[in-house]
């Protein structure tokens, strides 16, 4: 079920970014828009870069040159002593990362909290909606993602599967503007994988932006609206699923899909 | 076995139980109040910060604190009095006294003792769970509140617990400045009746019940958070 390409606003774009750990440079200057409506999938290879890009994006990793643009506001950043992008504004980045929901590779659930606890969490203590209402929303995504039941238990006693799924609500309890998915089916067990990933697909099929990292080939083909295939830090191959997977101009990324299958 | 004594002396055994939960209470709660800093600027800076941290927990752990509590009550409590506007001051009548100097001795050491453990529960939370945090736009001292510190502390519980109960056993060493907490009252009651064992046997039974009722506190504290292990 791909989607039209840039239907709508841009709501990230990121632009030459660069990132050096030391001497070796992980990203080499890769350039990216998300529009709204837009499924973007980034694939490659381990060590290509592409979870870093996806860190640089909410400054979870500091960029060494680049910009970042997320509805329409540039973060403000200066150099730091290490020769990296620091954000110089920490308000005007913590505000811009509530509108990118993140989700991770290791689910990173805070355990001393209760599934509903760890949902409501950045709504009522950090953007200030009442309680009451924060833990109604929550009820209701909890419904979406299948774990309502599971609402009043800890982290510790979900599988995986479930843990990945109250992360996605946990995200969304944000109403972010843009889904920032960091490999989310890579730690879970075989038979987890599709769970989660009927989540995100029906998320996708709501119109979400969503910006997904991931090893999931068939999926990444599915649901995306463009298909980024990164190669030692630098865009190889891009554009439209349908033709990125049927006719990709890119010998690497054709070894690449081969050796997956 | 000789046991007349002891209607005599119950008041002032119970007077000497009171001190020891009084001192206990106190010197954990502020110790504790100390130590959570002492722990966390050593895992995030500043330097100069951290450095003084370590050094003031080298210092006071690697002293005896019956050292500590004499140099304080012999030293600074030798010396307030000859400073006029210390002497004037409302809080003479408090400085005067050796349960300030046992209180702070005792202070001091459970902030150097529980700095260096709270560091270690700092550390001991998993990067991504503050990473997440920190995703989600929240400001640093949002993260310390609801996260960091919330799980430092379950993750030291266990040990926090063990740490009080030898706080409990380091309050005797105050009775040498004159406070009369329960092993002072021990002492009175040999030095007054001849009987050796029979007040020592019943100290140490009271150390034991004590330390019993901190260690079904803790267990309570641990049940309200469930743990998969």
């Amino acid at each position: 079920m791909a989607k039209a390409n840039g239907n709508g606003q841009p709501a990230v774009i990121v632009e030459d970014l660069h990132k050096s750990f030391g001497e070796l440079e992980v990203l080499r200057g890769v350039s990216l828009t998300a529009h709204e409506g837009d499924v973007v999938s980034i694939i490659g290879a381990s060590g290509s870069g592409k979870s870093t890009l996806l860190r640089c994006i909410n400054f979870l990793e500091s960029p060494t040159r680049g910009r970042i643009t997320v509805t329409g506001e540039e973060v403000a950043v200066k150099t730091g002593h290490d020769g990296n992008l620091h954000p110089s504004d920490r308000r005007q980045l913590e505000r811009i990362r509530t509108r990118l929901g993140m989700v991770f590779q290791s689910f990173n659930l805070w355990p001393h909290m209760t599934v509903l606890g760890n949902v409501i969490e950045v709504p009522v203590h950090v953007l200030k909606v009442p309680k009451a209402e924060a833990i109604e929303r929550a009820e209701k995504l909890l419904q979406k993602v299948g774990l309502h039941e599971k609402k009043d238990q800890y982290p510790a006693f979900l599988s995986g599967g479930q843990q990945q799924r109250a992360a996605i609500a946990r995200a969304l309890a944000m109403e972010p503007k843009v889904m920032l998915f960091d490999e989310p089916t890579s730690a879970l067990d075989p038979e987890l994988v599709g769970e989660v990933l009927k989540v995100i697909r029906d998320l996708a099929d709501e119109g979400r932006t969503m910006i997904l990292v991931t090893h999931e080939m068939a999926f990444a083909r599915e649901v995306s609206s463009h298909v980024m295939f990164l190669y030692k830090g630098l865009v190889e191959e891009e554009g439209p699923p349908a033709q990125v997977f049927g006719s990709p101009k890119s010998e690497r990324f054709r070894q690449f899909v081969k050796n997956i299958k | 076995m000789n046991w007349d004594w002891l209607p005599q002396y119950a008041p002032l055994l119970l007077h000497g139980i009171w001190l020891t939960i009084v001192l206990l209470v106190i010197s954990c709660s502020f110790g504790m109040a100390f130590a959570i800093p002492i722990g966390l600027v050593q895992v995030t800076g500043p330097l100069p910060l951290a450095w003084l941290a370590k050094g003031f927990c080298t210092a006071i752990r690697g002293t005896p604190l019956l050292v500590q509590i004499w140099l304080l009550y012999y030293g600074l409590g030798s010396l307030f009095p000859s400073i006029p506007w210390i002497r004037d001051s409302f809080m003479w009548p408090v400085l005067r006294e050796g349960f300030f100097y046992g209180v702070l001795a005792l202070t001091i050491s459970f902030a150097a003792y529980e700095g260096e453990i709270m560091r270690g529960g700092f550390m001991s939370v998993p990067k991504g769970e503050l990473e997440a945090a920190r995703a989600f736009g929240m400001s640093p001292f949002t993260i310390l509140r609801r996260i960091w510190f919330p799980r430092a502390f379950r993750l030291v519980l266990p040990t926090l617990g063990g740490e009080v109960i030898g706080q409990l056993k380091a309050t005797p060493l105050v009775a040498t400045i004159t406070i009369m907490e329960v092993f002072g009252v021990g002492s009175k009651i040999r030095q007054d009746t001849y009987h050796v064992y029979e007040p020592l046997l019943l100290v140490a039974l009271i150390y034991v019940c004590l330390t019993f009722v901190i260690t079904r506190i803790f267990l309570w504290i641990e049940r309200q958070v469930p743990q998969k292990r």
